[in-house]
């Protein structure tokens, strides 16, 4: 319970030891969930932005979620790593557990939550007083890591991953925002895995981009995916029967189905799901 | 399932690397910050303690009268503020005459009726005379503008004006007039720069509808910016006020400190602001000092009045402003 | 009726066109003053700024020559002393109100800030005199310092606040999402963000503070000489302007009209730095 609040791993391994109640997964083909959330349900003030959503995260794949704007797709992302507290007067009733571990609990510091679920937003935004390579290492220096060659090693490695390290590697010193938008969000994807994260959450990372800037993200999502679990908003049906392993509807706040994107894309159980993939609202 | 993510971690060198967030750190700088925001709310109170503490001497001892008598006498120990603050008032008001006109003609035509290209170095010149030191305006009022106010119009509204009472008896130089016109030149560029910002903040659309009934520039102007903007001009006005009755070293170079009550604006006044400047060190009795400090009190007083009211009336415009803009 | 309506129209040109004029001479003569006192400062304090004014003390009454030396030393320390206090109050201050505070507290404090900046300065000369020159029995440039910083904090504190509000929240998010703590983002994404907007604050702050008289008068009370220590009385040019400007000299007048030029010329300095440090903001993302 405590590897969000004291990262050591020998920590993390007696935990183990400590928890027997932890449920081994029922089925051992079943894949390994990263996020387990139950009956999750968000305010922000007196509106229900969230209502009593349940499901799983598989590791290493990439889900999903999708729905008409206002459907608190973007509210549920932003719970799994802690940021919708950032608007005043939100409450939360149920859990989100990552790996086990309740996300929600008092002596669990958002800080370490978010260092473990990174995320990029919709609009890139690189810092625009600092130099590329500054951009990608300050989740790093400001969490107070100063070993200088653990730093360049990661960003090197990072930029590598965001697939930008042939674009930029001569062009360290120059500023963030001296890049194209495409160039951009890759940058803060590389920012965001600077920290070293299990999980990267992206809330509609192509919506401000060109086809051909969104062409290399989703490339990008799908080589990343192998080292971590991705959950994606999208507002774009076609990109998301691309990219995903499995897609979650939401509908006014609800989760009206989930599963494989091969089958809700193609065998949907749920009328409205059927409803909004071939267009008729939302 | 848990062992997959203690390996997960082990992997991630960056992770255990990382120093943990320190509660306490960021608790503190938010307390750190309230504090020094609260130093808003000590100094208000600071303010007012102190000058009522410093003449509650001159309060008990001189009552009401100390602001309806006019006598002035530190030998006597006798404390009327009734010049002083008659001057002041009155010093205001000729400030007003005189500024508000040309800031909110200046601020019309900067915002609606000047060509685009000559505003901004307008409202930059605008600003730099908001800049000048009060007591380098006072300077050019002793040397430059007093000899020239003496030998020009002074004579002239003598001769034209001179059967009213507020041009009449011998012309010195230094006097409530020249102070008034000190203090308008110092709130000019505030007056513009405030009227300027509401008129601003008049939508395009309310302009628009205007010039879609065919009217001419100023027509448009008058009747859909002015128009609308009228409580928020008045708050810009009433922030000049406040400026006005508080002016000091300026005023006090050119208005001539003598605490006496005439109605000729050519005769030497005395303002609130100028006796303590030019009597505080000087004040060599504890009940002068009391009295000076009962001074302070009424110009305190009298501005945090007045600026409350220029807030007041200022909100209000951004407030609605804020809704249109939700709107 | 066709020509008469016609005429009704070019009567409304013509009054539209009357009006953009008296207009326009309104704005010429508000910055008159500006080109007057420029002009007459010129004239009159350029003759009399050389090097002997920014080495030597002032001349005793009655001998020619002399300089300010010790005067433009004193604001300088004086403005020292306000910035100490007044910096990091003012900006601390205004990034509660940024980042922290509720809508409720926010516009009680904002209310009172901008109360404060509409209180006289010669109050601040008066409330320090009790505060401290009474009570330590002497006239000082901490008094002095302390009676400026306080004229400074409310200014530094609304700039600071409208400055850090233009970041725009995706840094913060963006921060906040790498696990960095709330205060970490705040000094070091946020403040660096706004860096330029909040020094252009304390820049212009500082002018006009470097120009105020009134609040010096009974505090830092002026020195004819050399000031060697805080506790003691200590010179300031706007004070020695004004003394010099009020006495029956003329050597003195013409030291007063140089100070003034110096003391004007620093202030408009500074001015242009923000004007261009206030460019670079606007081309750049914020």
């Amino acid at each position: 319970m405590d590897n969000l609040t004291m990262t050591t791993p020998e920590r993390t391994v007696m935990e183990d030891v400590d928890q027997p109640a932890e449920p081994p997964p029922a089925d051992e083909s079943a894949p390994a969930c990263t996020f387990r959330v139950k009956n999750l349900s968000i305010w922000y003030g007196e509106k229900r932005a969230i209502d009593n959503v349940t499901l799983d995260i598989v590791s290493n794949a990439v889900s999903a979620i999708i729905g008409p704007s206002g459907c608190g797709k973007s509210t549920f992302i932003r719970a799994l790593n802690r940021m919708h507290e950032l608007v005043p007067k939100t409450r939360v009733e149920g859990t989100v557990l990552l790996h086990g571990e309740d996300l929600y609990s008092n002596d669990v510091d958002p800080a370490i939550v978010r260092r473990r679920v990174g995320m990029v937003f919709q609009k890139s935004n690189p810092f625009p007083t600092m130099s590329i390579g500054e951009n990608v290492i300050v989740g790093l220096r400001l969490n107070g890591v100063r070993d200088r060659k653990f730093l360049n090693e990661r960003l090197e490695k990072s930029l590598r991953m965001a697939a930008l390290w042939d674009e930029v590697k001569d062009d360290l010193h120059k500023p963030g925002t001296s890049l194209s938008g495409g160039q951009q969000q890759r940058l803060c994807i590389a920012r965001a895995l600077a920290v070293e994260p299990e999980v990267l959450l992206m809330d509609e990372p192509c919506s401000a981009l060109d086809p051909i800037a969104t062409a290399k993200i989703e490339e990008l999502i799908y080589e990343l995916k192998a080292k971590y679990t991705i959950v994606t908003v999208t507002h774009n049906m076609q990109q998301a029967g691309r990219i995903s392993d499995y897609t979650a509807f939401f509908y006014l706040g609800r989760l009206i189905e989930f599963g494989p994107t091969t089958k809700i894309f193609t065998n949907p159980s749920e009328r409205q799901t059927e409803d909004y993939i071939t267009g008729r609202f939302g | 399932m848990a062992v997959a993510a203690s390996m997960a971690v082990e992997e991630r060198s960056a992770q255990t690397r990382m120093a943990l967030p320190s509660r306490f750190g960021e608790k503190a700088f938010e307390w750190l910050t309230l504090a020094m925001a609260l130093a808003v709310v000590v100094l208000v109170i600071l303010i007012g303690w102190q000058l009522w503490h410093g003449s509650s001497l001159a309060i008990r001892k001189f009552g009401f009268h100390f602001l309806t008598t006019s006598t002035w006498d530190p030998v006597a120990e006798q404390f009327g503020a009734l010049p002083f603050i008659y001057g002041t008032l009155v010093s205001s008001l000729i400030a007003l005459l005189i500024a508000v006109p040309l800031s909110i003609a200046t601020a019309a035509y900067l915002t609606e009726l000047a060509p685009l290209w000559i505003r901004q170095p307008l409202v930059s010149l605008i600003e730099m005379l908001a800049a000048i030191p009060s007591v380098i305006l006072g300077l050019w009022g002793i040397f430059v503008m007093i000899p020239w106010l003496r030998e020009y119009p002074f004579p002239l509204l003598k001769r034209f004006l001179g059967w009213t009472p507020f041009f009449t008896g011998p012309i010195y130089g230094p006097s409530m007039l020249a102070g008034g016109i000190i203090i308008a030149i110092m709130i000019l560029p505030i007056i513009t720069s405030f009227s300027r910002e509401i008129l601003r903040s008049v939508p395009d659309l309310q302009r628009e509808a205007a010039y879609a009934l065919g009217a001419t520039r100023w027509e448009a102007t008058r009747i859909a910016v002015l128009s609308y903007a009228k409580k928020g001009l008045f708050g810009a006005v009433i922030l000049g006020l406040g400026r006005a009755l508080g002016e000091t070293m300026a005023v006090t170079m050119v208005i001539g400190n003598t605490p006496q009550i005439a109605a000729s604006l050519f005769q030497p006044g005395y303002t609130l602001a100028s006796v303590i400047a030019n009597e505080f060190t000087e004040a060599t009795t504890d009940i002068y000092l009391q009295a000076l400090f009962e001074i302070g009190l009424v110009l305190f007083g009298v501005t945090i009045l007045v600026n409350l009211l220029a807030q007041l009336l200022l909100r209000t415009i951004t407030t609605t402003s804020a809704t249109r803009a939700v709107q | 009726m066709r020509f008469e309506r016609a005429h009704h129209h070019t009567w409304r040109k013509i009054k539209s066109g009357l009006v953009s004029t008296i207009a326009f001479v309104s704005a010429l003569l508000v910055i008159a003053p500006l080109g007057l006192v420029f002009f007459h400062l010129l004239v009159n304090g350029a003759g009399s700024v050389n090097w002997d004014f920014f080495t030597k003390l002032p001349a005793p009454v009655g001998a020619a020559g002399g300089g300010m030396v010790n005067a433009i030393v004193g604001t300088l320390e004086l403005l020292a002393l306000a910035g100490a206090i007044g910096i990091p109050v003012g900006v601390l201050g205004g990034i509660y109100l940024a980042e922290y505070g509720s809508a409720r507290i926010n516009s009680i404090l904002r209310f009172l800030a901008d109360v404060l900046n509409g209180i006289p300065s010669i109050t601040w000369g008066v409330v320090v005199y009790g505060l401290v020159v009474l009570r330590f029995k002497g006239f000082s440039a901490y008094a002095g310092g302390l009676a400026l910083s306080l004229i400074m904090i409310p200014l530094i504190l609304r700039t600071t606040e409208e400055v850090v509000l233009l970041v725009p929240n995706g840094y913060r998010e963006a921060a906040l999402a790498l696990g960095v703590s709330r205060w970490k983002t705040i000094v070091h994404i946020v403040m660096k963000t706004a860096s330029k907007g909040i020094i252009t604050g304390i820049l212009l702050a500082l002018a006009r503070v470097g120009g105020e008289t009134a609040p010096l008068l009974f505090t830092a009370f002026g020195n004819r000489f050399w000031n060697h220590s805080l506790s003691q009385p200590i010179a300031a040019l706007p004070l020695q302007i004004f003394t010099y400007a009020i006495s029956p000299y003329d050597d003195w007048h013409r030291q007063a009209w140089a100070g003034a030029l110096v003391l004007v010329t620093g202030v408009f300095c500074v001015n242009v730095i923000v004007r261009v440090l206030t460019r670079g903001r606007a081309a750049s993302v914020v």
